[in-house]
């Protein structure tokens, strides 16, 4: 019978097929994210505490923005996150592993764009056959596609480019390796302004189901169509962590109306923008950078909101 | 003024494929590009484009076949005729209207010039 059944190929690739899709579920279920919990950080010098029982969870699927003021932490938090920098306190974990332990599993699937890096110096096909043998899934392929909406040549010195077709050609490999988990500080940082709209075609063609991308920034506006969820952290708290749809769901970006409480208004060419409590049915267009503002200026009142 | 307030993207994106269908570059049960097709085209995040998909199936605008994508329903022109209506009736035409009368002009004037205009 045992005999019988292997002999029959279409069972067999039937239950392997079904055995695989039982654990993708399963581990979708357990641990198949990176996650932030209780962390404690300061630098030595200044003697200055940055996060304290800090915690944060991302899921596949989703483009995460990180946003907030310069010195909260953002660039800090990144190193954490990739086990660059050790927490006095709490842990960091990709897939049920502390990533502090640098093990290859964990580094061959997370990949970080730092706002400055340094690239050797060799050619471009030189650097891809010696980095790309550490990511399994990397693809020469996809490689090649984000290359050519960067407009950038595919063999090239690395030495001889400039710091935005440095930036270019580090972001297309970075995608290329088609790792789990993908964060880039200040990803639009020296693109000129061509780039910035390529920059969003190639994360919304590298995006899939099974990836996480977070990205840090201080220009919005650059990116803020591809993302799906906003969080925003402040003196070593998450003020909010939301997909934006319900940011949508629950504030309202649009002109003033009479008898608005708005949580932030801003006067322009066009009269008084405001955020305010979305009221039922309604919904706007998020305006990251007022929602940005309005979380800072009245912390507690958007908690509120986002709490019920 | 509601049509002054911003809509959120994944209805933009829901007008401007309902602006393909109605000048015709969108035939009935004609393919649509798939979620990632769109969302790399565009420049957006998938989960608002798959928001925007599932708002125009609701509609009836558009339809799945297992496996093989999204396509235009057959009646998709009348419907998105339709909503455009129901969405000027009940949203745009009292700020049009108040102007109208704002600026003075009278229904005989109007009735003229838009009488004019559907002879063009």
């Amino acid at each position: 019978m045992l005999i019988n059944l292997a002999g029959n190929k279409k069972v067999l690739y039937l239950c392997s097929v079904l055995v695989k899709q039982y654990t993708k579920t399963l581990t979708q279920i357990t641990n198949n994210m990176l996650q932030i919990k209780d962390l404690s950080f300061s630098y030595r010098k200044p003697n200055r505490e940055l996060f304290r029982d800090f915690s944060l969870d991302l899921h596949p699927g989703n483009v995460y923005g990180l946003l907030g003021k310069n010195g909260a932490g953002k660039s800090t938090l990144i190193y954490l996150m990739t086990g660059l920098l050790t927490p006095a306190a709490g842990m960091v974990t990709l897939d049920g592993e502390d990533v502090r332990r640098r093990l290859p599993k964990t580094l061959s699937d997370m990949f970080l764009v730092p706002e400055e890096f340094e690239l050797p110096n060799t050619t471009l096909s030189q650097y891809v056959s010696i980095n790309a043998p550490f990511y399994p899934r990397f693809s020469n392929e996809d490689m090649s596609r984000y290359l050519d909406i960067f407009e950038m040549e595919h063999d090239v010195k690395l030495q001889s480019l400039s710091m935005g077709q440095k930036k270019k050609v580090f972001m297309s490999f970075a995608l290329a390796t088609n790792t789990q988990v993908l964060i880039m500080d200040e990803p639009t940082n020296g693109l000129d302004i061509p780039s910035k709209s390529q920059f969003r075609k190639i994360v919304a063609q590298g995006m899939s189901d099974e990836k996480m991308m977070l990205f840090s920034t201080h220009q919005v506006r650059d990116i803020e169509q591809v993302l799906d969820h906003v969080t925003i952290i402040d003196q070593s708290r998450v003020l909010l962590n939301a997909s934006l749809t319900e940011v949508s769901t629950r504030l309202a970006f649009r002109p003033m109306r009479e008898g608005d409480q708005p949580l932030l208004a801003q006067a322009g060419v066009m009269g008084t923008f405001v955020v305010v409590p979305a009221s039922e049915g309604e919904e706007t267009q998020v305006d990251l950078e007022m929602l940005f503002n309005a979380t800072l200026q009245q912390p507690q009142l958007v908690a509120q909101l986002f709490e019920q | 003024m509601n049509f002054k307030d911003n809509k959120p993207i994944y209805l933009q994106i829901a007008d401007r494929i309902g602006d393909e269908v109605l000048n015709g570059h969108l035939q009935a049960d004609g393919k649509i590009p798939s979620v990632r097709e769109m969302a790399a085209q565009i420049e957006v995040n998938a989960n608002t484009v798959a928001r925007t998909y599932e708002y125009l199936q609701q509609n009836g605008i558009i339809y799945t076949k297992r496996g093989l994508g999204y396509f235009v329903a057959p009646d998709a022109n009348d419907t998105v005729v339709r909503m455009r209506r129901d969405q000027l009736m009940q949203n745009e035409m009292d700020y049009f209207l108040s102007q109208l009368k704002a600026a003075g002009v009278s229904p005989d004037e109007l009735n003229k010039l838009y009488t004019e205009f559907l002879t063009q």
